[in-house]
């Protein structure tokens, strides 16, 4: 085991799939000589070349565009979106084409790619370097999407979602990227599946739902009212779509209580979807109604600091959330 | 190459077969035995004198919605057209999932598209990235309508095929309307070829109602292609002789008069007298062929007809490839 950081785990992952198969090249901006902005392709420009490694002209349609063609002439591009706010561009050949390729050419057609992109606030970017994007593709059938929180749950989805005969989603929690450390095994190759969600802390009051960076503050949310007697049971969704149903049921049938929590606006947000399910299907195991915590419904995280601290949710704020559901 | 006798003689069959099954296709409308048909009549020089540039098999076409002679001159059949026109269960572009003339043909590297125009533009440049990763001597041809060379999507796949040198071939199918809108009030310059400079690679125009001669150009882009010279952009221009659609009144925005003029340049009149004129065909080969077109769209006709619907319950699937292990 070597504890490294998430970016360089997804850096890893990378690494090792360019290696496992000529088939798989990367694409996008900055991601050449630069080796992207977050570092998260440095090193492999030189060790694959130009011709596994291509920097893209500054247009996210392209990069989308010309990875869907490259898929269906066999190759596995891994598209890099420099910031999840800029994948916009790009909503139409994600949609409408890599989503619907498959059922619209009744399986003749398949799209194996990856389209990875940082996203999350908390880092000082404004409006456009801070965006959570998740809940406009987990409405879409024909994707997956994924968001993992620690670099062992990183490198074994990445190389998972580059394998994976559809489109995956794969979004990055930037603020962790090098905030969050992990061990990963050093010696052996790994891959973690998309779809099963993981208990991250198991407890008997109250379940916890987040994925990504939110991940991390609900775990230490969980810690701090242990000491206040409430038992928390926390639960990395780490694929988002399709959802691991059984595990989040299972989880109620136990706490009968259900908290969920993302950075994303509230309203519409996937955690409308977890409220839903279990609203659906475990009723009767309920013991209080199902709680959400998410940003403010305004329009993206502001810049300056104060206001952006206003935006995040935080380790208080789901601790405070908590507090209240427990006393229901 | 110069085309032979033979291969001239195929392309016009191509191009009446396509027309008299398109015709059927409105008819079929009309009757109420289908509920939407898209076509393409006056186009089919243009399709089928490019489709005729490439290697069937090894190649790759992206088309667009009009293209129903590039897929008969690829190999799609009447009977499958006709099928897909009624939504039946095996019509193979995508099992009836798809309104018609939604191309795909898998086993002929016929690539699906969509509705959203130009969005396969991109498609052709990342099979072309592809064929150049992979050092293969393959061609990607595809095609858009002139209204369609407006949208980003078009532009930003011209530019990466450009940038790469990718052996794709842009034809631009200007048929002057996108939908009521006329060339003017889509583009600035006087022709969607003229655009290909901006992005740095050649673009050339061509009678689009001269099925050798649309053969001729697009055969020269390919080899260009083929031999790593990159990409091309042709326009050929021709004209709709249809409305956009059986949902379309083109008597809203355009004179009889004007629809009349251009029919005087039917592009299988013109094909039909150059080859009489050479001495290929007689009137009376000619005759023949319109007999053995009639019959083989009453048997593609009768033969969906006869073809079963999908099950209801079909539509649930396949939403997603399945994984493999190991």
């Amino acid at each position: 085991m070597a504890e490294i950081t998430l970016v360089e785990a997804i850096r890893q992952a990378m690494d090792e799939e360019l290696a496992h198969d000529e088939n798989v090249f990367i694409i996008g901006e900055d991601v050449g000589v630069r080796g992207g902005v977050f570092r998260a392709t440095v090193g492999l420009f030189d060790k694959y070349g130009g011709d596994r490694v291509i920097d893209s002209p500054l247009a996210e349609l392209t990069i989308v565009g010309v990875g869907v063609g490259a898929a269906l002439y066999g190759k596995r591009p891994i598209c890099e979106i420099q910031f999840a706010d800029f994948i916009y561009p790009a909503f139409n050949q994600i949609v409408s084409e890599a989503a619907k390729m498959y059922y619209r050419s009744n399986g003749e057609w398949s799209v194996p790619m990856v389209i990875r992109a940082p996203y999350g606030g908390g880092i000082g970017g404004g409006l456009y370097h801070s965006q959570s994007v998740e809940a406009f593709f987990t409405h879409v059938p024909g994707l997956k999407v994924v968001i993992p929180s620690n670099p062992y749950d990183a490198k074994g989805l990445l190389k998972s979602a580059v394998r994976d005969p559809n489109p995956v989603m794969f979004f990055e929690p930037k603020k962790g990227y090098r905030l969050i450390k992990g061990d990963v095994p050093d010696d052996e190759e790994y891959t973690v599946p998309i779809g099963p969600a993981k208990v991250a802390r198991k407890g008997s009051d109250l379940s916890l739902f987040a994925y990504g960076m939110m991940h991390h503050y609900a775990l230490k949310a969980a810690q701090m009212v242990a000491d206040e007697g409430i038992d928390v049971e926390v639960i990395d969704l780490r694929t988002l779509y399709p959802v691991d149903r059984e595990t989040i049921l299972s989880s109620i049938r136990k706490t009968s209580k259900a908290l969920i929590v993302h950075e994303d606006n509230l309203t519409g947000g996937y955690g409308a979807e977890i409220a839903a399910t279990i609203a659906e299907w475990s009723f009767m195991d309920l013991d209080a109604p199902v709680k959400r915590l998410g940003g403010p419904d305004v329009p993206a995280v502001p810049f300056s600091h104060p206001m952006q601290e206003w935006f995040m949710v935080n380790t208080d704020k789901i601790a405070d959330a908590i507090r209240e559901l427990a006393s229901f | 190459m110069p085309l032979s006798k033979e291969l001239k003689k195929e392309m016009f069959w191509m191009m009446l077969l396509s027309r008299r099954l398109d015709e059927r296709a409105w008819v079929l409308h009309r009757q109420g035995k289908i509920a939407f048909h898209i076509s393409g009549i006056g186009q089919e020089a243009a399709q089928v004198g490019a489709v005729y540039a490439l290697n069937k098999g090894k190649d790759w076409l992206v088309p667009y919605y009009r293209d129903l002679a590039m897929m008969i001159a690829m190999g799609m059949t009447p009977t499958e057209f006709v099928m897909s026109l009624m939504g039946k269960a095996a019509e193979p572009t995508s099992g009836a999932r798809q309104m018609p003339s939604h191309f795909s043909l898998r086993q002929a590297n016929i690539v699906s598209h969509s509705a959203p125009v130009a969005t396969q533009s991109p498609h052709a440049s990342g099979i072309g990235l592809g064929i150049k990763l992979d050092g293969k001597d393959e061609v990607v041809l595809t095609t858009v309508g002139e209204g369609s060379t407006s949208q980003g999507e078009w532009y930003e796949a011209v530019n990466f095929a450009a940038i790469h040198t990718l052996p794709v071939v842009f034809i631009v199918e200007n048929n002057q309307y996108a939908i009521s809108v006329p060339q003017e009030k889509q583009m600035a310059v006087s022709n969607a070829a003229d655009k290909a400079c901006g992005l740095g690679l050649d673009g050339f125009q061509v009678d689009g109602t001269k099925v050798f001669e649309v053969y001729e150009a697009v055969e020269r882009a390919v080899e260009k292609a083929r031999n790593g010279g990159g990409a091309t952009v042709i326009e050929a221009k021709m004209y709709r002789l249809t409305p956009h659609s059986s949902d379309d009144d083109d008597r809203s925005y355009r004179t009889r008069e004007e629809v009349e003029e251009h029919k005087k340049r039917d592009p299988i009149l013109l094909a039909r007298e150059q080859l009489i004129e050479e001495g290929l065909m007689t009137e009376e080969e000619y005759q023949e062929w319109e007999e053995k077109a009639k019959a083989e769209v009453d048997r593609a006709v009768d033969e969906a007809t006869k073809a079963p619907y999908p099950k209801p319950e079909d539509a649930a699937f396949p939403v997603y490839a399945e994984v493999k292990h190991g």
